[in-house]
């Protein structure tokens, strides 16, 4: 009794009090500013399909990208300490891969796509790869080590394509970006779900949630039982590699054009956000991505409030930056220690009270 | 001998140096005309990439040029470069700035050294003594344009969303400057004017936003092609027709190809072009060695219709492919 009152004190979901505390505030402030913020309906598309439509499926659906990347983002942080600031960078020359081998073929079919996808997963996991040497191997500090690829990536993107936008039209690639006839549930939200599906699954046939958390407490420790650290961390960027590529061609497919200097611009200070939102810590160790994932959804929410509230799109970083620093310090473990303590000082005196209350 | 050794290195050092000098010296005697251009970086857009592609073009060896290039678009990146190219001595520099402030006290420092500037693309707010002559769009004049052809619809009512460029640039400004006339005379109503800068995915964010509010709108004015092509992916979800026959009138900006395929589709109605292809005009005024009469020379800039445009405007006129 005593322990679970705890534990609802300190947060009852643990990890995830803080960004489900955030979902549960924004999802207020627009029932109070504009219940009709919520609503659902069915639309046809101009292919003539029934879609979804609404500000939550915008929300579900234009997060897709920065949740991918913040999946992999968690995994990295948890193992290095540190964060890879290069994904938008890495996103754009893996969506300009993506584009250059469909334009390659003369004609675009499943297959094309399959394997313009695999070409830019490759080249998006060596880029993870180089990252990760430096990370892993070099012990170059993770913020110092991707600024090299952060600086130079798009300029590397901007060689594959040149500088025209290139567009692609297909079928096929509308279908990735937007809606597969017949399903009214944006593609993008499938396509995180599989990859959350494959996380879930990564980590319950092998041991890499244990080694990287291990890794990520103590490096040394972990290492004298046994756990490689140097590939536990080279493992971790090369994912981020594949979520990278993932979440790139899932931009490039939105529009079916390469904007490679736009393509998720500025997208990695959203991701690590989302990591921080989520309540990882951004040290290493313990990690959680479902936390990850909510935090995602927490930002795009805020954006998408403050543009449906008609916030110039020029204020809408500094409107977002005040809620994110008022997360970001709430779930601070200062704060944290102090409101538990304010907590457990409350229910000593209530209980005082009661016990009093009781004798007399 | 340690000694001997190191008088050695510096020997070689200095001889080497002499080298480099004496070849740097050579490649001055070449008669060559130094250029320096600094310039936004080509990756920047279909626009910049021809206009880089013209400039080296134009200003190659084989029509006498000693070509230096610098691409940013940072201003402050700008600046530094123009410098360098300042002390580098250049003969003429061109400059398309990243912002039109901040670029007195270079331009001075060009003047007293000497080195003649030429503006493309993009003016600066600077004093015209400043600099010889400036080659560019008249971004205000495209936008005039195209608000002109806008208003020879005459739609029964124009309810606008637009979505803006980078603030502060020349071309947001000067396509932006005719609209904001019309929504301040009340002539058209604006739904929503955001910027997207230059972003496609801000700018279907920002439509996805008008259709989720439930707000009526006929005009798409997107200051270019990029974020009119985000824009038309987020009506295409919703299911709002466009072009021609459809009931948003969409315009674009910059006569990519791509953009031009879609007008000529009649899925788009407007195209304004923005004319990339100064190298010519200024290589003439430099060759000439006459300063022109108005320091201010308007490239001339065509807008074009979905309901006259031809495969042929598409291959002459479209930039990128």
């Amino acid at each position: 009794m005593e322990n679970k009152r705890k534990k609802f004190l300190s947060g009852g979901l643990g990890q995830l009090t803080i960004p489900l505390i955030a979902i549960a505030i924004l999802v207020i402030f627009n029932l109070i500013r504009d219940p009709g913020f919520f609503g659902i309906g069915i639309s046809h598309n101009n292919d003539g399909n029934a879609v979804l439509s609404g500000n939550i499926i915008t929300i579900i659906n234009g997060a897709s990208e920065l949740a991918i990347l913040a999946m992999g983002m968690t995994i990295v942080t948890a193992a290095c300490g540190g964060q890879d600031i290069s994904v938008g960078a890495a996103a754009a020359i893996a969506g300009s891969v993506f584009v250059k081998v469909l334009k390659s073929g003369s004609s675009i079919s499943v297959g094309t796509v399959l394997l313009a996808f695999a070409f830019s997963c490759v080249v998006a996991m060596i880029f993870g790869a180089f990252n990760g040497s430096l990370v892993a191997i070099f012990r170059i500090q993770p913020m110092i080590a991707t600024l090299i690829l952060y600086t130079c990536g798009r300029s590397i993107a901007y060689w594959i394509n040149g500088g025209a936008t290139p567009t692609v039209d297909s079928s096929i690639i509308k279908a990735i970006g937007g809606f597969i006839p017949g399903i009214p549930v944006p593609t993008p939200v499938f396509i995180v779900l599989l990859m959350a599906i494959l996380f879930k699954l990564l980590f319950r046939f092998t041991s890499l949630e244990l080694f990287t958390q291990s890794v990520g407490i103590n490096g040394a420790a972990a290492r004298l039982n046994g756990i490689n650290p140097t590939l536990i961390k080279l493992v971790s960027f090369i994912i981020l590699g594949v979520c990278v590529s993932v979440s790139g061609c899932i931009g490039v497919s939105r529009l079916g054009l390469i904007n490679h200097e736009t393509l998720l611009l500025d997208i990695e200070m959203d991701a690590i956000l989302a990591v921080a939102i989520g309540g990882n810590n951004l040290g290493g160790g313990k990690f959680r991505i479902s936390g990850s994932i909510i935090g995602a959804y927490v930002i795009q929410m805020l954006t998408i409030t403050l543009y449906a509230m008609k916030v110039p799109s020029t204020d809408v970083k500094a409107y977002k930056a005040i809620v994110i620093i008022l997360l970001v310090v709430i779930g601070s473990p200062v704060v944290k220690a102090r409101f538990s303590k304010l907590m457990a000082r409350i229910s000593e005196n209530w209980k005082k009270a009661t016990v009093k209350g009781a004798e007399e | 001998m340690r000694k001997f050794r190191s008088l050695l290195l510096v020997g070689l050092l200095v001889v080497s140096c002499l080298f480099v000098l004496t070849a740097c010296g050579k490649d001055e005697g070449d008669g060559k005309i130094k250029v320096g251009v600094v310039n936004n970086p080509p990756s920047e857009s279909g626009y910049r990439e021809a206009n880089v592609k013209d400039m080296e073009k134009v200003f190659s060896e084989a029509n006498g040029y000693e070509l230096k290039t610098f691409y940013s678009d940072k201003n402050d990146a700008q600046l530094q470069a123009a410098k360098g190219f300042i002390t580098d001595g250049v003969d003429y520099l061109l400059i398309s700035a990243a912002e039109t402030t901040g670029w007195d006290d270079v331009l001075k420092e060009a003047k007293d050294a000497g080195v003649k500037v030429y503006l493309f693309d993009r003016k600066i707010a600077v004093d015209e003594s400043l600099y010889e002559a400036a080659v560019v769009s008249d971004m205000a004049k495209e936008g005039d344009t195209a608000v002109n052809w806008l208003l020879s619809l005459n739609l029964p009512e124009y309810k606008v969303i637009h979505i803006q460029g980078a603030m502060g640039s020349d071309a947001q400004i000067g396509r932006t400057g005719a609209l904001d006339a019309q929504f301040a005379s009340g002539k058209m109503t604006k739904i929503v004017q955001q910027t997207a800068g230059w972003d496609e995915a801000e700018a279907k964010k920002i439509v996805e936003s008008v259709i989720n509010s439930g707000e009526d709108f006929n005009v798409i004015y997107a200051e270019n092609d990029g974020m009119a092509r985000g824009a038309v992916a987020a009506l295409d979800e919703a299911g709002i027709t466009h072009g021609v026959d459809g009931k948003v009138v969409i315009i674009g900006f910059d006569c990519n190809k791509w953009a031009l395929r879609e007008l000529l589709a009649k899925k788009w109605n407007y195209d304004g072009q923005c004319s990339p292809f100064q190298a010519q005009i200024i290589s003439d005024l430099i060759k000439s060695g006459k300063s022109p009469a108005n320091k201010m020379i308007i490239n001339e800039e065509k807008g074009f219709d979905a309901k006259t445009i031809t495969q042929g405007d598409i291959d002459t006129y479209g930039l990128g492919d």
